[in-house]
Parts: C-alpha cells; structure tokens; sequence
C-alpha cells in the first residue's frame, strides 16, 4: 500500500529488524522453559538455558581417587574415571584447588615418593605408585571439561510415569480435565438456547436481558467467592467437582450468551422465515438450521472456555481444593511446587511446560477460531 | 467413585438433562398446554410464542442470577455485616471499610493496583499496536502474530513459572541461569552500560512524560481556549484526566532524575523480584507479556478495516509512513484502541494468580484481587474480603455502565 506510487519503502528492513526483536522477546521466555524441561538438574544448575545448544565447558566437580588397587610390572595401580559421560572430553586438570587447570590432559604428573598420575582426555585417569597406597590418602583430581549438548527425558519420566512421586502431575492432570470437559460443554448447551430466544424471538424485555448480561461481562468473579462457597455448603454440595462445574458454568455464561447472540443475528432471516413458513417449530429451526450455522461461533466460545478453565486456579481454589489432597489441579499443583522446589528447575520446568502444552496444542490447532471468537467479543 | 467417571456420568446427566428439558418442555407446550388446534387455535399459538422465549432461556436466567448476580448483593450485605463467633451476622454499619482502610497493605494495595492499571492496558495497546503495524507490511507477518499472540494460551500460573525462570538469581560466585541477571552482568559499569541503562531509559521515561503531556494537552486545551462549546458534561473528564497526567509526568520526571542520580550496583546479581517499587513492574511485565497478543489480534483487524482510499489519498499529498500511521490510522481505529484498552484494563483489576504465584504480595507487590484472597480464606476475615471485592467492583462500574450504554446505543 505504501508503494502505491512505485516507491519502495526504505522502512522495510526496519520493519523486518523490529519484528524479529519483538517476536524474539516474546519468545524466549518460553523457549527458556521448554529447552529447561529437557536438561538435567546439573545442567541447568551450571548453565543458563540458552548455552545448552553450544558445547559446555565447565569444571567438573572434584573427585578423589579411589577404587580397587592392582600390582601390574611391581607398581600399585588404581584406574578409574572422572565421569561417567562418555562423550565429554578433559581440557585441563589438576590436583590442588589453587591450581585446577595446571596440567593438560595425557600429562604424567609427579605427586612426591614416586607416585605419578595421569588424566587421559576422556576422563579416564591412572594413579600409580611403588608402595600400596592402601589406608593413605588419595589425592583428589580437579578437571574442566567439555560436555557437547545433551537432552534427556528423564524429567518428563519422572513427572508423569512414576506413581510414588509426590511431586507428579499425573493425577493433576486428569483432575484438571474432569473440571475442564463438562465446564466447557454444559454452558455451551445452556448459552445457545439462551442466545437463540434473545436474537430470534420477540417478547417483552429482551433489550433489558441483552443489556444486563452485557453488565454481567464484567462483573468480577472475586465477588462471588464467599456467597457462593456458602451458598454451596448450605445445599450440601460443599467443594467437589460439582460446584466448580457449576461455577465455571455461571461465569463463562454471559461471554457464551454475548458472543452466540451477536452471532446468531448475524445469520440471514431468509432461512429462518422460510422454515417457519414451511411449518417448523422453533425447537426445529434452532436444531436443524442455527446449532449447525452457528459452528464458528460455537467453536470459539468452546476454545475460550477450555482455556479459561484449564488455566483457572482462583475457582479451583475456593470450589474445588479441599484439605485431602486427592482433588489438585495442575495449576494449584504448581504454584505448590513454587513454594517447596523453587531452586529445582528440572521439576518446576517440566511440570508448567506438561499443564501449558495442552493448551498450546488447542490454540495453535484452533486459532483461527480463537482470533474470530475474539473480534467478535470486542469489537463492538 | 473415580472422578473420571463422575466426570463423564456428569456429562451425560447434565447434558442429557439439558436437551431433554428444552426437548419435553417444547413438548408440552405444543401438544398438552396450548395445542395449536381445535377451537382456540390462534390463540394457543399466540400464547405458546409468549412462553417459549422463557423456556429457551431459563436454564441461563438461573444460573446467571444465582451465579452472578445474587453474589454482587450477597458481597454488599456481607461487607456491612460481621461473623459473630457461634454462628449468625451481626449488622456493623461501614465498620468493615473503616477496618480495611487503616489497614497499610490495603492502600499498599490500591496504589500498587493504579500502578498496574496505567501500566499494563498502556503498555499492552502500545505493544500490540507496534506488532499489528509491523506484521501487516511483511511477508511471516502471520507467523509473527501468532508467536506473539501464543501466551494468551498460556495460564497466569504457567506463565509465573516461566518468568521465575527468567528472574532466577544465583549467588555472586556461581553462573546466572536467569536471562535477566545474566544481561545485567554483563554490563560493567563502563560507556556502553552509560548508555544503555542511563541514557536510554531516562529518555524513555522522558519521552512518556512528553506523551502524556500531549494527551492530556488535547483534553484540556478545550476548557482554556474555548474554540466552541465544551460539552458541560465532559469537563469532570477532561479535569480528571488533567491531574491523572500531571501525576504521570510528576512520576516519570522524579524516576529520572533519581536514576541519573544513582549508582547502579554493576557486577552484583540481583533478586529482581524484592526490589520495592520496581519489582511490581517485574509482576506487570508478565501481563503485558500475555495481553500483547489480544491487543494486536484485535488492533490488526482494525488496522485492515481502514478504508484504504484515506491512505492513498494521504500518500498523494506526499505523507510518510509515520504520518499516514499517526494521523491517518490511529485516529480511525480510536474506538478500538478504546476497546482494548478497557478490556485489558478488566484483566488487569481482576489479576489475581500472577502476584500470588510469584511473590504472594511480599515485598511491596500487593494487589486487591489477592488482598481479599488473604482477608478470605487466610484471615478468615470476611467482613473485610467483601468489603475489598465491593472495591473491585466499585472500580469495575463505570466501565460496566459505559459498556452497557454503548450496547443500548447500538441495539436501536
């Protein structure tokens, strides 16, 4: 458009410049948490995320020689190795911790009394002396190495698979979606009858509901807490799964009535006339033609709702969580973890990337109906 | 019984029960109570049309009443009434209000919630703006906006979680794993940390002031220079606004002039998050970081429904990009930019989950919305919970009734 008179805009290579830096920063944060959830806790205690692509070079934590002695050719011979990773490759090492990088690897150091050490750069070392070294003490070997990039799933493993883990998400997990399924297809049900009387039928009224439930938008749901949670304890449902279908049900209804309503006037009146002309009911024309026009709409409304309440926590929180335990949600799960392993990254990572990568999953497979829902509930 | 099976037979219950309460209630009315046939045929139509519309809507009438609108009177009462020990309400008056307001953390609350209301839609709107403009003119521009627009898929808690992991401090001797302290350390002290951590906030912030100054300037010059009438009505705004921006430009001016004044502890990790003051726009960051995305979703549609002989024209007369953009563009998605703004700014007052999943209102980071959380279900102290919610509320209302009237505006 701003070439209209055949001048090419000078800005371009700006605009391209600034959008990278955007999408970069907005990326990261994630990116950091994603690429954390394949590392080990050693790793990510040692290094920033961002360097787990590039070879590590980092000191080894020290060791102290140690294992069983051999008599080879009359000298006493301990051999063993400073770790266990295979492809990680010694860059320097040493035996006191003033100086941790004196010696280069394949270098035959002498330690006093004839006793030589000597480090390969695979990490393998050879400790040698004319007496037995039995009962003195060993010297310790300090060594900086090269570790090249290394992922493991090992903490997805241990989140999901392993029952004993008090810190799992599994049960987590599924308690998050039994909130989630009957939250979000009950007030779709309840919303669309609703929004079908207010956009096709005529009675007194109507223009005050449309304007109430406009009001209702944004009440905020902190009011509702305690008269509810009373309300609950005094029919005798308490905290359970019932209540928070419930309550997820009446807070995600005057969204689902807004955005049904303005999408179902939207709809031709052609059709709706003719059916009626042709003798059908309204019960009829609402299932037969408007549930199957409406799709889109119904679509993002269902897309908001799952994510509003599988990412909730304040609902969950008052409703749902009692002191048992059995009853946790992912994100209560979380912020728990937050409290007691607050350092551990490995497990804090990997638990938020399990809760958040269902709904990445939904957003990226159902945006386009996520973006329309949107306009349509803001562009008014 | 498993909750997974209660899940599913709650779903076949409640959707079952749904559909065949809209199903046999149609039922009835058609064929048992007004049967469109025999002698009172037209008028049982009639009067089945009359109630049909209460059918369709009654499940929603009950849940919203009982779900949202009993709870806003219920919260009113119970903040006028007080606990007392074996059961029963005792009437206090505004006793409740007197008791939240002097309390310290409550206004530490409020100012911090002002904070975030200015902070957060402002940012946001801006952020928005800028990624929708860019992502129109190339070529990704579809794969930009979705990477951008990806946190809102993400829940406050997991996003907590990532930014933690973003403000993560080491002690001084072992390597930063948290991005921020591991760009804080690598400056040093010398020219280019001058630059980038002096000069260019402090334009930054001087720049804001300039902005705001600009917009209010626009607000206020009516009442001075009267070049018409002046709506009698708007003049409470426009002061309101007035004094809302000389607050702003009084603020970013001092945050200046203190930052050209300080010296920054170069080479030190810091723990961001217990800084006073500064911490909460850590907080505010994550949500300027998950609202972005709505923001340029909304804001690129808008960008795209200009009419685009305002911009030819523009580019006949021999604009530039900037200015068809600030004076061509902007003016006319205004009411959108509104839009936006006053829904993010409902986000904002209701955020709840970010400060009590990273710093649980410590160090100077309270908010109203976890505030009450503490009041309820810490203190025990409902009195004051309802009484902090009726705040929220309070400050929800002129948006709610401005939302209402536009509604009203457009249904006639």
């Amino acid at each position: 458009m701003d070439n209209v008179v055949g001048k090419k805009s000078g800005l371009t290579w700006a605009v391209h410049i600034s959008m990278a830096v955007l999408v970069a920063l907005w990326l990261f944060p994630t990116l950091g948490l994603f690429v954390s959830s394949f590392r080990t806790a050693d790793q990510i205690a040692t290094s920033g995320w961002w360097s787990a692509l590039s070879t590590q070079e980092r000191q080894v934590p020290a060791i102290r020689v140690g294992g069983t002695e051999l008599e080879v050719d009359g000298r006493f011979v301990i051999e063993g190795r400073l770790f266990t990773a295979t492809n990680a490759e010694v860059s320097a090492w040493g035996t006191t911790s003033t100086a941790p990088e004196a010696n280069a690897p394949g270098d035959v150091v002498e330690l006093g009394d004839g006793v030589t050490l000597t480090v390969a750069p695979d990490g393998a070392y050879v400790l040698s002396s004319p007496q037995t070294t039995a009962g003195a003490r060993l010297p310790r070997i300090f060594s900086t190495a090269a570790t090249p990039p290394e992922f493991t799933f090992q903490n997805y493993r241990a989140i999901l698979f392993e029952p004993s883990n008090t810190d799992g998400m599994s049960k987590a997990f599924f308690n998050t979606l039994t909130v989630t399924i009957p939250a979000t297809i009950i007030p779709i049900l309840v919303a669309a009858f609703a929004a079908y009387a207010l956009a096709w039928m005529d009675f007194p009224g109507r223009a005050l509901l449309i304007a109430a439930i406009v009001g209702l938008l944004v009440v905020p749901l902190q009011l509702a807490l305690i008269p509810l949670l009373k309300l609950h304890n005094e029919i005798g449902i308490g905290k359970g799964y019932l209540g928070t279908w419930l309550a997820h049900t009446g807070f995600g209804l005057p969204l689902a009535i807004y955005l049904l309503r303005n999408y179902m006037v939207g709809l031709p009146r052609d059709i709706i006339e003719c059916a009626k002309v042709d003798g059908a009911s309204d019960f009829q024309i609402f299932t037969k033609i408007i549930l199957p026009l409406s799709f889109p709409a119904l679509a993002s409304f269902a897309i908001f709702q799952f994510l509003w309440t599988w990412n909730d926590l304040l609902v969950s929180l008052v409703f749902l969580i009692d002191s048992s335990g059995q009853t946790t949600v992912m994100t209560k799960q979380i912020v728990e973890l937050l409290g007691t392993r607050g350092g551990n990254w490995e497990i804090l990572a990997t638990a938020a990337f399990i809760s958040i990568a269902v709904p990445l999953l939904v957003f990226f497979a159902m945006q386009k109906y996520l973006v329309r829902g949107l306009l349509a509930g803001s562009v008014k | 019984m498993s909750p997974a099976l209660q899940g599913l037979i709650t779903i076949i219950i409640g959707v079952g029960g749904c559909v065949s309460y809209f199903y046999f209630s149609n039922l009835f009315l058609d064929k048992v109570l007004f049967p469109p046939s025999g002698p009172n045929a037209g008028r049982n139509i009639n009067r089945a049309n009359m109630i049909r519309p209460w059918l369709f809507l009654m499940p929603a009438l009950i849940a919203l009443s009982v779900y949202l609108a009993y709870p806003v009177v219920e919260t009113l009462r119970l903040s006028l009434t007080q606990r007392v020990p074996g059961g029963g309400y005792q009437w206090v008056g505004f006793d409740n209000y007197t008791k939240m307001f002097g309390e310290p953390k409550f206004w530490e609350a409020l100012k911090n919630n002002m904070l975030w209301l200015i902070v957060v839609p402002a940012m946001s709107t801006a952020f928005g703006l800028l990624a929708a403009q860019l992502s129109d003119r190339i070529r990704w521009g579809n794969l930009a906006k979705s990477l951008i627009f990806m946190p809102m898929a993400i829940s406050f808690v997991g996003a907590a979680v990532i930014w933690k992991l973003v403000y993560d401090t080491r002690p001084v001797d072992q390597e930063q794993i948290g991005i921020m302290n591991a760009v804080w350390l690598a400056f040093q002290g010398g020219p280019m940390s001058v630059l980038f951590l002096k000069i260019v906030p402090i334009l930054g912030l001087l720049a804001f002031a300039a902005a705001v100054g600009l917009v209010a300037w626009v607000f206020v010059r009516p009442m001075i220079k009267p070049s018409g009438p002046v709506g009698g009505g708007t003049i409470p705004l426009r002061l309101l606004v007035g004094a809302a921006a000389l607050w702003l430009i009084f603020m970013s001016v001092r945050s200046a002039i203190g930052l050209a004044g300080t010296d920054l502890p170069y080479g030190v990790p810091q723990t961001w998050l217990t800084i006073p003051f500064w911490n909460s726009f850590f907080l505010m960051i994550v949500l300027v970081w998950i609202q972005t995305g709505f923001a340029m979703v909304i804001l690129s549609a808008a960008l795209r429904g200009v009419p685009e002989d305002t911009i030819e024209a523009a580019i006949v007369d021999g604009a530039n990009p900037f200015q068809i953009f600030f004076k061509i563009k902007v003016p006319q998605i205004m009411g959108t930019i509104v839009v936006v703004w006053t829904t993010i700014t409902i986000v904002v007052l209701k955020v709840f989950d970010i400060v009590f999943a990273m710093s649980n209102g410590q160090w100077e980071t309270q908010v109203l919305a976890n505030y009450m959380y503490d009041k309820l279900f810490r203190a025990n102290d409902w009195g004051v919970g309802s009484a902090s919610a009726m705040i929220i509320m309070l400050l929800v209302t002129p948006i709610l009734i401005w939302n209402v009237y536009n509604a009203r505006k457009e249904m006639r």
